[in-house]
Order: structure tokens, then C-alpha cells, then sequence
């Protein structure tokens, strides 16, 4: 059988890589990390305006840095980067060629006019609505239908990957299961499916709202709906890191999951369960019965944590068994002790582990418990957690993958070698004092949202413990070491691109 | 392929297995929980509240 001429194999991996599939990873690749730049810009604001002792912007501008932080980060630079992950893992770890290229660009044109719609309405101020835009909050009609853009190329890019499981399949390009990786990435690709069709139909209404055609949309309803998005985007997030988790095990230290059919009935449990969880985010919500809470956010929830839970025992454990495996056999942590910690990929995966599992999983079950949501809904404590998930565990499980995807589909060896070595440990001490120093701050009952803690010139003050400001300090600092970390990567990963030395 | 064995000696892919390997079933499942549990479900809930008198 002849091989077409558009593959290449890969001299270190003996993958064949799929041509109009790597151009398709390295475009979404690219512009996931311009999205990266402009949320970490934003991130830098909003955190020298929430730290008092700096105070940097005034309300109308740290609303619009918050919007922008929030869709840049959460929405734009994950899901780019997911659509490159969601091509890697299906053509590429499959030697598959991906369906239909020339709708890979269409999906990739899409996203870009759809989310550079989005950043300049926001830019000019005409969507000063924060991430959840929740009506009656408006947003001008051309944000909406940015969105809306976005979310119709995101589906379509998830709709190639599905395509290509099948064309992998019918040209047996791979024997039994999908590996466990690729499992990984279909996971995230089915949460992405209902992910983008809630935001289709809260959007589209939404967008005539705006123009006027519609008369009324009822707040509750959007955010039920909204949160059938807002949710299960960053579960998206979660599967795509897990998948990235169990490939980067293989890759830095040769792990092999020692129970592969656990771990693959834990992605079963996301696909079922986890997106119930969207309703945590509507637990005082006054509409919704506290039976369809509690099955949504117990019963429901607890199985798709008991799936992290296998994941967070089940890639440390393979790590171990591989580490042993070359024997760093002596005592209890010899395997620990040796592993390769100045690989930057190792260490951006222990880390990713350690936050996600330790700070962002533990605050995030305790969420979703109706009697500690009432006293910690709407305060720091919410992103105290999510900073610990989205950013500690995903963007730095995103960022140790880098140091691969730079050899591996760029052909480029990765520059600055040294700086690389430091730069998840500088972005991961920075996001835990984010983390802990907002989580501890939402408990002394700081806002979530609000420009000012002190409430300054309204007519009731609250009562700001000094405690507090030391928290806020902590966070601020934080704030500028992650930046730091994250302006390093994003320094290697252009500096590789445009002058690495080429690896064949 | 193989072909060493015949049919009926190859050896039986257990039920879950071919469950975990359906893919679009688990597509199926995985947009009909979350759409009837949580969607359909809540806003049914919202839709039957009685209106504020006027």
C-alpha cells in the first residue's frame, strides 16, 4: 500500500504526522498563545486593582480588564489550544489523516473572527459585561455574535476530531481501543459538545435581546442555561489536561497507567456526570428546587470527583511504578527524589497535579455543598479555586505539553533552555499565593467581583478585617510572579518558533 | 489482520469493554444526562413557577 505524500514520519517519535493536520495544530497552537499574551496582560491589571495597597485601575477600566481576562483566558487561549490537542491526538497519535482539513480551516477562521470580534467590542468598551455577561447586563449585538462565531467553529473543529476517530477506525490505522490518551481527548470532545450547544442557544437569544428584537430574557433562565456553557467549558479543560497528564507521564518518565481500564471507566464517569455539576454555580439561586440541586451537585458530582480522585492516585502511581521500574528502588521516596525535575515538562506536570488535586479539587467539592455555597457564593473563594484548577492545573499541564509539541510538530529545538528549567516552578509558586490568598480572603467575606473591598463613599462600610489586606498582599505578589512565569513561556515558545534551531 | 485464528476462536471483547469503545454512544449519553438532569429539568422547574400577581 502506497503512503501518501502528505504524511511525514517523525524521526524521534516514528510517528506519521499527518502535513495538513500539523499546520492545522501549529495555527491553533499559535493563536491560542496570542490570546494567552492579552489574558496574562489583563491578569496583571485586574490583580494590581484587587491588591489595595495598589489600587492600579479605576472601576470602568478594571471591569473591561476583568471581561477581557476572564473570555481570553477561560474561553479563547483553553479551547484554541484544545482544538490543536484534539488534532494531535486523533490524526497524529493515531498516524490517521485528519477529515476534511479544508473545514479545519474554516473552524479555525471562525474562531479568530469570532474572538477578535469579541476582544474589540470589549476593547471599545461596548462589553463591559464580565465573562458571564448575565442579562440584563447588554453587551453590543456584534459580542454576542462573536461568541456565537467562536462556538460554531469550536464545534466544528470537534466535529473533525470525531471524523477522524471514525477514518482511523475504517482504516485500522490503530488495533482495539483507542489508547488511552486519545480516550482522553474524545472525552473532552463530547463534554465540548454540550458545552457548545448551550452556548449556541443561550447566545443566539441573547445576541436579539441586544438588538432589540427580543423583548425580555428571563435572568434565571440564562443562567441555567449560561452555566450549561460556563461549567462545562472548564471540564473540557479537566479531560484535556487528564488526557495530557497520562502523555506527558509516558513522555518524561516512560509511565504506563498500571490499571488502564480504571482509568478509562474515570473518563466514563466525566462524560456522564460531570457536567451536572454546572449547577454549584446556581445554588442560591432562588428558581431551581433544592431536589434538582442536590441531585445535580451530589449525588452526580461526587462520582465524576471520584474520577478526579482515580486520576490524581492512578498517574502518580504509574510514575512511581516506571521510576522503580529503573531502579530507584531505596526506601519510600527514592523515585521521587530522582525524578527529572529540571525537565520542564516533569515539573509542570507534578505541579499541575498538586495544584488541581490539592487546592483547586478540595475547594471545589466543598463548593458544592448547598450549606457552604451560601457562605462562600459570590466571593474570592470562587476564584481562589478556580485560579487553582484552570491555571494551576490546566495552562501548566498546557505549558509542560509545549516543551514536546515544540520538537515534535515545529521541528524546532526549544531556546533558552535554562530559563525553561525555572519557568513552571515561577508561574506555579505564583499561582499558589494567587490561589491561597484569594481563597483565604473570600473567607473573611471579601467580593468576588467588586472594584473596591473597602466600598468606599457607600452609605453602609463593611467591616474589612486587617487580615485581609496581608491575604490581598500575598495575591498581589503572587499575581506578578505567575505573570512573570507566564511572559517566560510565552518568551520560549516564540523565541523557539521564530529562531529555534531546526530538528530535521 | 491477523487471520492465524478463526472466528470462532478469537477471543470474546468483554461487554464494558465494547460499552468504553462506542464512542458515539458515549456521545449520546454524555449529551442526554447533563440536557435532561440539568437542562430540561431546571427550566422546567423555572417555567412552572406561578407568576407574581399583578
Amino acid at each position: 500500500m502506497s503512503v501518501p505524500t502528505a504524511f511525514r514520519t517523525c524521526p524521534t517519535t516514528g510517528l506519521k504526522v499527518h502535513l495538513p493536520a500539523e499546520n492545522l495544530i501549529k495555527a491553533n497552537a499559535v493563536v491560542a498563545v496570542v490570546f494567552f499574551l492579552i489574558g496574562v496582560a489583563m491578569a496583571l491589571l485586574v490583580a494590581m486593582t484587587r491588591w489595595p495597597a495598589v489600587h492600579l485601575l479605576g472601576d470602568e477600566f478594571f471591569y473591561r480588564a476583568l471581561t477581557a481576562h476572564g473570555i481570553n483566558m477561560l474561553i479563547f487561549w483553553i479551547i484554541f489550544f484544545e482544538i490543536a490537542v484534539l488534532y494531535f491526538a486523533s490524526a497524529i497519535l493515531l498516524n490517521s489523516r485528519l477529515a476534511a482539513p479544508k473545514l479545519g480551516w474554516l473552524a479555525f477562521a471562525l474562531m479568530l473572527a469570532g474572538s477578535g470580534l469579541v476582544d474589540v467590542m470589549i476593547a471599545l468598551g461596548k462589553a463591559d459585561v464580565m465573562m458571564t455577561s448575565y442579562v440584563p447586563l447588554k453587551a453590543h449585538p456584534l459580542f454576542y455574535l462573536g461568541m456565537i462565531l467562536f462556538a460554531v467553529g469550536a464545534l466544528v473543529g470537534t466535529s473533525l476530531f470525531f471524523a477522524t476517530l471514525v477514518i482511523a477506525r475504517r482504516d485500522r490505522t490503530y488495533e482495539g481501543s483507542l489508547p488511552l490518551v486519545v480516550f482522553g481527548a474524545a472525552t473532552a470532545a463530547i463534554i465540548a459538545v454540550v458545552t457548545i450547544a448551550h452556548g449556541a442557544i443561550i447566545y443566539i437569544p441573547t445576541m436579539l435581546w441586544s438588538m432589540g428584537i427580543i423583548e425580555h430574557i428571563d435572568a434565571s433562565t440564562y443562567r441555567i442555561l449560561w452555566w450549561g456553557l460556563g461549567h462545562p467549558s472548564q471540564q473540557i479543560n479537566v479531560a484535556a489536561m487528564i488526557a495530557i497528564w497520562y502523555l506527558l507521564g509516558a513522555l518524561t518518565v516512560g509511565a504506563k497507567p498500571i490499571n488502564e481500564k480504571l482509568c478509562r471507566t474515570a473518563f466514563v464517569l466525566y462524560i456522564l456526570f460531570i457536567n451536572l455539576a454546572s449547577a454549584h454555580h446556581l445554588l442560591v439561586d432562588p428558581g431551581v428546587s433544592s431536589t434538582w440541586k442536590i441531585w445535580n451537585t451530589s449525588y452526580a458530582m461526587y462520582l465524576a470527583v471520584l474520577a478526579s480522585m482515580i486520576h490524581g492516585m492512578t498517574v502518580p502511581a504509574s510514575i512511581e511504578v516506571a521510576q522503580r521500574r529503573k531502579g530507584y528502588t531505596k526506601g519510600l521516596f527514592e523515585w521521587l527524589k530522582k525524578a527529572p525535575w529540571g525537565n520542564p515538562s516533569f515539573a509542570a506536570l507534578t505541579l499541575s497535579i498538586v495544584i488541581f488535586g490539592f487546592i483547586g479539587g478540595i475547594t471545589g467539592v466543598t463548593f458544592g455543598t448547598e450549606q457552604i455555597n451560601i457562605i462562600s457564593h459570590n466571593t474570592l473563594r470562587i476564584p481562589g479555586h478556580f485560579h487553582a484548577t484552570v491555571v494551576g492545573g490546566t495552562t501548566l499541564a498546557f505549558m509542560g505539553v509545549t516543551y514536546y509539541v515544540l520538537p515534535l510538530i515545529f521541528r524546532r529545538q526549544v531556546v533558552a533552555q535554562a530559563l525553561a528549567k525555572i519557568q513552571p516552578y515561577l508561574f506555579g509558586v505564583g499561582i499558589v499565593m494567587v490561589s491561597l490568598g484569594m481563597t483565604f480572603a473570600g473567607s473573611y467575606g471579601i467580593s468576588r467581583r467588586h472594584w473596591d473591598i473597602t466600598f468606599a463613599g457607600a452609605t453602609l462600610q463593611p467591616a474589612v478585617d486587617p487580615t485581609v489586606y496581608l491575604l490581598l498582599g500575598i495575591m498581589g505578589i503572587g499575581a506578578i510572579l505567575a505573570v512573570l512565569g507566564a511572559l517566560l513561556y510565552i518568551l520560549i515558545t516564540v523565541g523557539t518558533v521564530l529562531a529555534g534551531k531546526k530538528t530535521g | 489482520m491477523s487471520g492465524q485464528q478463526g472466528k470462532g476462536e478469537e477471543e470474546r471483547v468483554p461487554m464494558w469493554q465494547l460499552f468504553y469503545d462506542n464512542i458515539f454512544l458515549l456521545l449520546a449519553l454524555g449529551v442526554a444526562i447533563p440536557v435532561v438532569f440539568y437542562t430540561l429539568w431546571g427550566v422546567m422547574e423555572l417555567v412552572n413557577l406561578p407568576v407574581w400577581p399583578k
